[in-house]
């Protein structure tokens, strides 16, 4: 199911591209028929980030009503367009009223005015009104087009009242645009009028309930063309007040937005002096300065120079926000020799700049990599510090001290570093224990440093036992800090149903590490707390609400049902093929023959830009910073690479095998008498009307059929060598690095599986030696056969990584280590099962019932008890 | 507000409404032959008309009122007009689009006739009638031609033109309501609603709209593609008094997104399901206390206000489901911020 749209964001873009008046590419493709085309261009400003797309086609040349309906009619035929709503723009109702018979979702109109009086008005309106579409009102009347506030605020509020009061047209589907004019155009008259725009709308939002406010953003600067770098600097000042005042729309190319607070200052400040009409000469100064900024890069080496000629408080600024480290030590001196002690430079000018970045990073205007980025200049800045601090002996001031922790079992660190490095950006001041932390430890630690709250990690399924564990310890042991849960297979839902009521303390599921510091700040703060808190509890009360009624989407079935309706293959017909080499063989590879295999969509995840690569370099939002991360990530690839400083073992092995029950009997050789292990797997056990109740066994030929079968099996890793790697960055204040080097190694490893996975159907099993698949079509998974990892969907039970750990000895032939939750170390490792049937496919094994439950047991050798703890994540 | 309104508007208040179920199963039952389906005044018509359920109103009104009967019996308090497909449009094929009007005016009084009946007997239990408006056979947002996707087979106007002549009709006729349902393109639907509004405004007067969509498959979305959110922001702007979902699936499948609305919709929600999905033979097998067992289920989780049976479900259905909710409170309908609800595909809301 798809999530609603739900702008947090206080602005949403309207894509503007696909406007025949606005776009001279777009014109000519739909002056020649080029449709198809034109499509793209309305696909691309989607995939850009575009939340609504504008429509327009008044162009004299065209029969605008019936490019309007086809276009429309086939945008409807393309799903990745027509998932956002439609703005239906144009000067004529005939055509807006042909493009409102073509769409079946809720579109928005542009524009209708009082232009020609109030009974057409009323008339469009009600049409609108009964065509089920929201509207754009322009600020014109009779009279004509507003220009100052006075007039634009009565002509919004008559309209306002005349649709609201006649018509009953409902106030959050009108949208006003109170003409956004050209200033800095030499006549004076015109000075005022974004101030005009901007004091209207605030009187808008304020006294007309519920509506909105728009504005087509490009002519505030028409009197700048050609001049790009003003022209950008003009839409940004103009918007960051616009917004301000409530303007909540805009049809805006925000590719082409520069961000405020990184216009140089002598430019923003000229620029908002026109804007805001502050003096008489703002013109003639904006004109005089502009071409210093006129073509593109000029302005910015001009910048990069400049910004070093400012004070050191605004360099150390500076520095921070850009992630700037060249400079750091050099200035860090200079602001230690002005200040009285040198703790003053970090809780004066460093935590100010943090301060900037925290703050640039809660309003979305700075993006995760350059925030662990802006952290590694202040790590060098307080390590150059150090020493005159410790000569001084003095305890700096934070915000609180927290510890974190990925718990017991579990070696993945990522998450948890970039929380931790967040924080620090917070003025947080951070106890991290690392990996594989024992509750005992945890609960220790907390106690002799005193901190504030304890924040735990896990990536694991087992991991959320143990955070149960400790939260339980916590309660035991009268600890009443605030515990915060995080990591990937933590939930919301899991935080309230199992760990929340162990704990009388608060408990806090934190999604992201953009969360955290909120979070931290309102349990910390005795003001916000007792609400916070309060409000928590409710938000669990609810989830745990929902999750009692919670039935499964489709019945259970018995265990026995489930069997009988297990997937079938006629095992007389098909034949398994047989490997060309059985046996356990070890695997070498080096990094560089890795990197054409990496799927490079995760690693950007990892650092909170979402987005497919490559497309994401392109993005209009995240792009550059994704560009950055990029090249940042291939420059350190080939100094691991060149230096050799990282290591990718692996082992793999084939065996014959066969099916009895929902297990695998693995054999030593082909006589099939002797089994050195048995691989047990689970079954899906909702009731499957159309489709099988699938279990990994089942595509291995069952014992009975005296088919001769396979199976394999894989451990690979290309994290040798990476906790010293990070460590040794992250003990020299680098975290972005530290953090870097593990998300790459992750990715390695991932390639790693996906190589020899290649390497196993082309040559070692060699069932698909033709096989020639591009990276794409590997990520896809276009090949012949499957490699499940135990842990996951199809095969979610941790421990039978035992199985494949015994069966190719893996820990000696690769170094490879299983912690007691059965998590891989090093990190940056996979494992898994081989199949080979072609009609093998992943699928979730989902939630499991008690007759299975025991079942299994019994196959394992465990009690149920034992069997209950590492299936709780398939129980219900 | 009409009496008939504010009479369904309180009892609303008061519990769950039960409409009724299948028409067209009901008809299958009669194994009627082309020369039932003429009767008399068809006996010549030039075409075969074997399949046109909705022209048996003329040519076996007793049928067809029988069937209201025993579907009020089984505790329906709303029946359907037998009038899916009584368009122009639809009618078309059987060259019989002259018919429509005609149709849809007898369907609504012989439905009407049967509910005041049921209503006189038992003044305490009123019984109403919907006015079926159903999809059509065409889709305005789909191309029929799968190498011009710009191309459609039927445009918004005519759409609103048909629509016009049926609602017109089952008002002539007497109906309480009128149900735009089985809803698969939502764009076709928007040319009713607006036909609707259009003739409510003709006659000056304004009866309840009931609207119900149909989630395709699996996916989640209806055959033109959108959710049910964005289903539902669609055809918000006509105030319906209900909003819901029938048809295509049973009430396993169909459960999440009848909750997708009921989140959502700030009017009362209606469900008819199918009696599951059909076996091999195309026939319905879920029976009507396997079916009552989900749809109480939906009850006591505060999802409907409005329940009823799609294809497969028959009169035992409907009784069993109204003795599944009858002592249940209805749902409480959702109070969502005054925010602007747009749609594509998907929902966005600002």
């Amino acid at each position: 199911m798809s999530q609603t749209q739900q702008t947090s964001a206080t602005f949403i873009n309207v894509g503007e591209r696909t406007n025949v008046t606005g776009s001279a590419m777009f014109k000519r493709l739909i002056l020649e028929g080029d449709y198809e085309t034109a499509l793209d261009v309305a696909r691309q400003q989607v995939e850009n980030g575009a939340q609504i797309i504008d429509i327009n086609m008044d162009e004299a040349m065209l029969d605008s009503e019936a490019a309007m309906e086809r276009f429309l009619n086939l945008i409807a035929s393309e799903p990745d367009i027509s998932r956002v709503p439609i703005m239906i723009d144009s000067s004529k109702w005939s055509v807006i009223e042909a493009g409102l018979k073509c769409v079946q979702g809720k579109a928005i109109v542009n524009s209708i005015s009082l232009k020609e009086g109030e009974a057409p008005f009323l008339h469009q309106a009600s049409l609108i009104k009964r065509y089920g579409a929201a509207t754009v009102v322009m600020a014109f009347d009779e009279v004509g087009q507003a220009d100052t506030q006075a007039r634009k605020f009565e002509i919004c509020q008559r309209s306002y009242k005349l649709l609201t009061e006649k018509l009953g047209f409902p106030p959050e589907d009108i949208i006003f645009d109170p003409n956004i004019f050209a200033v800095a155009t030499g006549i004076d008259e015109h000075n005022n009028y974004a101030v005009d725009f901007i004091e209207a709308t605030r009187q808008i939002r304020q006294q007309l309930p519920h509506c909105h406010v728009s504005g087509g953003l490009s002519n505030i600067s028409f009197s700048f063309r050609g001049n790009n770098p003003v022209r950008e600097a003009m839409h940004s000042v103009f918007l960051f007040h616009a917004i301000k005042a409530g303007m909540d729309m805009g049809i805006v190319n925000a590719g082409q937005l520069e961000v405020y607070d990184e216009i140089p200052k002598e430019l923003r400040d000229a620029v908002e002096d026109v804007i805001l009409n502050r003096h008489p000469e703002a013109t003639d100064k904006l004109l005089a300065i502009a071409p210093n900024y006129q073509g593109d890069g000029k302005a910015a080496v001009k910048e990069n120079m400049e910004w070093r000629e400012q004070p050191v408080n605004k360099r150390l600024e500076h520095a921070l926000v850009k992630g700037i480290t060249d400079f750091i030590v050099e200035d860090t001196e200079e602001a230690r020799q002005l200040a009285d002690k040198p703790l003053h430079v970090i809780e004066g000018p460093l935590m100010d700049g943090m301060n900037v970045v925290g703050d640039l990073f809660g309003e979305g205007k700075m993006f995760l990599p350059q925030v662990v980025k802006s952290a590694r200049v202040m790590k060098k800045a307080v390590a150059y510090l150090e020493p005159f601090i410790e000569l001084e002996k003095e305890a700096s001031n934070t915000n609180g001290k927290i510890l974190l922790a990925t718990v017991k079992g579990d070696v993945h660190d990522i998450g948890k570093n970039i929380v931790g490095v967040v924080l620090q950006c917070n003025n947080y001041e951070i106890i991290d224990l690392g990996v594989m932390v024992p509750a005992a430890k945890i609960l220790q630690v907390a106690k002799e440093e005193n901190v504030d709250m304890i924040g735990l990690s896990g990536l694991i399924t087992p991991s959320l036992d143990e955070m149960v564990h400790v939260a339980k310890e916590m309660q035991r042991l009268n600890f009443s800090l605030p515990l915060l849960i995080g990591g990937a297979t933590t939930s919301k839902a899991h935080t309230a149903v199992k760990i929340e009521q162990n704990y009388s303390s608060p408990v806090v599921y934190v999604p992201n590490a953009s969360r955290a510091v909120g979070v931290c700040q309102k349990l910390l703060s005795d003001e916000h707390r007792p609400a916070y808190v309060e409000q928590l509890q409710k938000e669990y009360d609810v989830v745990r609400e929902q999750h009692a009624r919670k039935k499964p989407r489709s019945r259970p079935v018995s265990l026995e049902k489930a069997r009988a309706n297990g997937f079938e293959c006629d095992w007389q017909v098909y034949q398994p093929p047989v490997p060309k080499r059985l046996g356990v063989t070890a695997v070498s590879v080096s990094i560089k023959e890795l990197v054409p295999y990496i799927d490079w969509t995760p690693f950007f995840l990892t650092w909170s830009l979402a987005g497919k690569y490559p497309r994401i370099l392109d993005d209009e939002i995240v792009g550059q910073e994704a560009r950055k991360l990029f090249d940042d990530a291939q420059n350190t690839l080939n100094t691991l690479i060149k230096q050799d400083l990282l290591k990718a073992k692996g082992v793999m092995g084939l065996f014959p095998a066969n099916r009895v029950g929902d297990d695998l009997e693995i054999y030593s050789d082909e006589t099939r008498q002797s089994i050195i292990h048995r691989a047990c797997h689970l079954r899906q056990q909702t009731e499957k009307p159309k489709g099988f109740n699938y279990c990994l066994s089942d595509y291995v030929a069952p014992k009975s059929s005296q088919v001769a079968d396979y199976i394999g099996a894989f451990a690979v890793t290309a994290g040798i060598g990476e906790d010293e790697l990070a460590q040794s960055f992250i003990d020299d204040g680098d975290d972005y690095n530290g953090i870097m080097i593990k998300a790459i190694a992750d990715r390695l490893a991932e390639a790693f599986a996906e190589y020899l996975h290649e390497k196993v159907r082309k040559e070692i099993w060699g069932f698909a030696p033709q096989e020639s698949l591009s990276n794409d079509e590997l990520i896809r998974e276009k090949y012949q056969g499957i490699r499940p990892a135990p842990g996951y969907a199809a095969c979610p039970e941790h421990t039978e990584k035992q199985v494949i750990w015994d069966l190719l000895d893996a820990q000696n032939a690769t170094g490879m280590k299983l912690t007691e939750s059965y998590a891989m170390w090093p990190g940056a490792s996979v494992s898994g099962w081989y199949f080979s049937h072609p009609d093998a496919r992943y699928f979730a094994v989902a939630q499991i019932q008690q007759d299975q439950l025991e079942d299994y047991a019994q196959r394992k050798h465990w009690s149920v008890e034992e069997a209950t703890k590492w299936l709780a994540p398939n129980l219900g | 507000m009409s009496d008939a309104t504010t009479t369904f508007k309180s009892l609303a208040e008061q519990r769950i409404l039960i409409l009724d179920g299948a028409m067209g199963t009901m008809i299958q039952k009669h194994q009627l032959e082309e020369d039932d389906y003429r009767g008399e005044r068809f006996a010549d018509w030039h075409c075969d008309v074997k399949g046109n359920n909705d022209l048996l109103v003329l040519s076996q009104p007793k049928i067809i009122y029988d069937i209201h009967c025993e579907y009020l019996q089984a505790g329906a308090d709303i029946i359907e007009t037998n009038t899916f497909n009584a368009t122009t449009i639809s009618m078309a094929d059987y060259d019989m689009q002259s018919l429509a009007k005609e149709i849809n005016v007898v369907a609504a009084q012989l439905a009407k006739k049967a509910a005041n009946e049921f209503t006189q007997q038992n003044p305490d239990k009123p019984r109403f009638v919907a006015g079926v408006l159903g999809p059509t056979n065409r889709t305005a947002s789909i191309s029929p031609d799968v190498n011009d996707p710009g191309m459609r087979n039927v445009h918004f106007d005519q759409l609103v033109e048909a629509y016009k002549e049926a609602t017109l009709g089952l008002i002539e006729g007497g109906a309480d309501f009128i149900l735009i349902e089985t809803i698969f393109d939502t764009l076709n639907a928007k040319a009713a609603a607006f036909a609707v509004d259009v003739v409510f405004e003709q006659l000056g007067i304004t009866l309840p709209v009931m609207i119900s969509g149909t989630i395709t498959d699996a996916s989640g979305r209806t055959l033109s593609g959108q959710t049910a959110e964005a289903f539902y922001y669609s055809l918000r702007h006509i105030n319906p008094i209900s909003f819901g979902l029938n048809c295509a699936l049973g009430p396993d499948l169909l459960r999440q997104y009848v909750e997708e609305i009921s989140d959502k919709a700030e009017c009362l929600v209606s469900a008819h399901p199918n009696a599951g999905l059909p076996n091999e033979f195309g026939e319905y097998d879920m029976d009507g206390d396997e079916m009552a067992s989900h749809i109480q289920e939906w009850a006591q989780s505060g999802l409907v206000n409005i329940v009823g049976g799609c294809c497969g479900s028959t009169p035992e259905h409907i009784a069993a489901i109204a003795k599944a909710v009858e002592s249940l409170a209805p749902r409480i309908p959702a109070q969502p911020d005054n925010k602007m609800r747009l749609s594509g595909l998907e929902p966005f809301v600002h």
